[in-house]
């Protein structure tokens, strides 16, 4: 018990925390990538050009 | 071929349904006449008769519509599906009127517990589900099954997948509402919070939930919008949840084909736990992710303004989906279940400010350059303070997740006020601007019959709001206040009954702001009646100036 216990907060404090600051970053990324620029503020225009 | 020589045939998907309905109802007919549990064997009933009438209305509606299936598009715009839609929109007006009313019956039972004249089917303890799942699921899910269909066609540029299939969405929804109900007031519950209704109901939700999906994904997979919108993706994040959530939660075996009872798998705290991971998760993804998809969509819309920050947005999804499936252990502190999944259940509560405060600073700074029109437009002024609310509900909610403060608040009445902060505050005042854009948008009116009624309806509701929540913070903090002190002797100072005699003048109070609430939304479901059966040349007058542009419906 104590085992698993130890097991499962070693991996939570460094592979899980690892993971969620990876894919945080990668979000960062994507939203703030130059090149998306054009894309997302068409998107953000969207609801008001419809037919 | 030409339509009109196309001979009419039936399509495989009208025969199937038709062959399983009949065969659904034989079989319902069978339970009924076989269990001797007179609540199960009523449902079993009830199905059967609802199986022949889908029945009948799929004969019907094949031999009415004309040989060609409707066109995805005319003159190249798209040929949206709204009726689905329109539907989904009167039964929320119904079942929020419904909900709201027990909710009020309820908080009068607590002030004065004669009203419940001894009957079992008035007893709280079986009315009090009939109000939450009343409110949350069949106001709030029809507001979502309504606009998420809007939504999706609008921004995806394409039709409403399927021709049955959003119809046995939205039908199969209610019938399911209809399931839950009538079950509480009978008894028959499988005793967890928010997911009371037994096997067979869940079941069945289980089969609409998946159709729903399907349909919600195949909308967007044929689109002619190159991007997928944000409100598409806060409407599928809450669509998939929910379905996982009420899967994990309901594997139970039951008892019998001829019995409504059932048993979970979970044992212990581990039923405890998948419990509030489902419990919290209802609140994040029902309640608030499918309700963000509104924000994202008809704010902008409303006032005529982009999105605040397209990025934010994107950051806002992510991290609230990631953040908000962690959080559940907060309702568990101070439990059998152990230490750390409490902290990190808390951790994860606290972390939830971010992306809470993102998404709210996005939805009210969309209205930079449009801040006059708050001025004018109380279905703006509505949608907005729905976003202040739930700024206020989110800011309280990761407090009352500390340990050291949830000693204090939990089983008080403060968890109660805190839930219809937002639950008032933050999903009905959303979904009440949502409807009153969506009911002109969909009846092809040119605004509402009246917005001096929508200013009347804002302003009685935003009054019992306050009056509720903040009776509950007084009464809350008082009842969990004395139920912590101690004589000099070590001693409790007060018995429960104390407590209870002490929050009686909160009870009023709160009723008298459910009454008022109540009242608001009463005065929309008129205004909305009165839209709906309005001629075009009645649009009144004196509303001039407030209107926005006109917005074509389908």
């Amino acid at each position: 018990m104590q085992q698993t216990y130890l097991w499962l907060a070693n991996f939570a404090q460094s592979i899980g925390m690892l993971y969620f600051i990876g894919i945080f970053l990668a979000v960062v990324v994507y939203a703030f990538w130059p090149g998306n620029r054009d894309r997302f503020e068409a998107a953000a225009r969207l609801p008001l050009s419809e037919d | 071929m030409d339509s009109a020589t196309l001979k009419k045939s039936m399509t495989v998907s009208e025969m199937a349904l038709m062959v399983i309905f009949g065969c659904l109802a034989f079989l319902c007919l069978f339970i009924a006449g076989k269990s001797d549990e007179p609540g199960y064997a009523f449902h079993a009933g009830l199905s059967a008769i609802a199986s022949a009438a889908a029945v009948f209305f799929l004969f019907n509606r094949y031999f009415d519509r004309p040989a060609a299936s409707p066109p995805l598009e005319i003159n190249g715009k798209p040929n949206y599906n709204m009726a689905p839609v329109k539907f989904a929109t009167i039964a929320a007006l119904f079942w929020g009127v419904a909900g709201m009313t027990a909710g009020l019956w309820l908080a009068l039972e607590l002030a004065f517990p004669g009203l419940n004249f001894d009957q079992s089917w008035l007893n709280f303890g079986r009315l009090r589900p009939l109000h939450t799942s009343a409110v949350i699921f069949a106001f709030g899910g029809n507001v979502l099954i309504g606009t998420s269909f809007y939504v999706v066609q609008r921004t995806c540029r394409a039709r409403l997948a399927g021709q049955l299939a959003p119809w046995f969405v939205v039908i199969g929804y209610q019938f399911f509402i209809v399931i839950a109900a009538t079950g509480y007031l009978l008894g028959i519950t499988q005793s967890k919070e928010y997911a009371e209704p037994e096997w067979y109901a869940d079941l069945w939700l289980t089969v609409v939930w998946v159709a729903y999906l399907l349909v919600f994904l195949a909308t967007i997979w044929r689109r002619k919008e190159p991007h997928i919108f944000v409100a598409n993706w806060f409407y599928l994040a809450f669509i998939v949840t929910i379905a996982v959530l009420h899967l994990g939660n309901n594997i139970a075996v039951p008892v019998s084909l001829f019995s409504g009872k059932s048993y979970i798998v979970w044992a212990g705290v581990q039923d405890a736990m998948f419990q509030w991971w489902y419990g919290h998760n209802a609140v994040g993804f029902f309640l608030t992710a499918g309700f963000l998809a509104i924000m994202y969509y008809f704010i902008p819309k409303r006032a005529d303004r982009p999105i605040y920050s397209y990025r934010l947005s994107i950051i806002h999804f992510w991290a609230l989906i990631f953040i908000y499936i962690w959080a559940g252990p907060h309702h568990l502190h101070y439990t059998a279940l152990p230490d750390w999944a409490q902290t990190l259940g808390m951790t994860f509560s606290i972390m939830l400010w971010m992306p809470s405060w993102g998404g709210m600073i996005n939805g009210m700074m969309t209205l930079s350059g449009a801040w006059d029109k708050l001025r004018t437009d109380p279905v703006l002024r509505m949608l907005v303070v729905s976003v202040a609310f739930y700024g206020m509900a989110t800011f309280e909610g990761p407090l009352m997740s500390v340990k050291a403060v949830n000693a204090l608040s939990h089983y008080t009445d403060w968890t109660i006020g805190h839930v219809h902060s937002g639950a008032l505050g933050w999903v009905a005042f959303v979904s009440f601007g949502a409807i009153y854009c969506l009911v002109p948008w969909l009846w092809n009116k040119r605004e509402l019959y009246s917005l001096k009624l929508v200013n009347w309806h804002f302003w009685i509701s935003t009054i019992g709001i306050v009056l509720y929540i903040t009776a509950m913070w007084v009464s809350g903090i008082l009842q969990g206040l004395m139920w912590r002190s101690y004589t000099a002797l070590g001693y409790l100072e007060y018995s429960f009954i104390e407590t209870v005699a002490a929050m009686h003048p909160f009870y009023v109070i709160r009723a008298l702001g459910g009454g008022l609430f109540l009242a608001g939304t009463l005065i929309m479901v008129f205004n909305v009646w009165m839209t709906i059966r309005m001629r075009e040349d009645l649009a009144t007058a004196d509303d001039a100036g407030t209107r926005p542009v006109l917005q074509p419906a389908e």
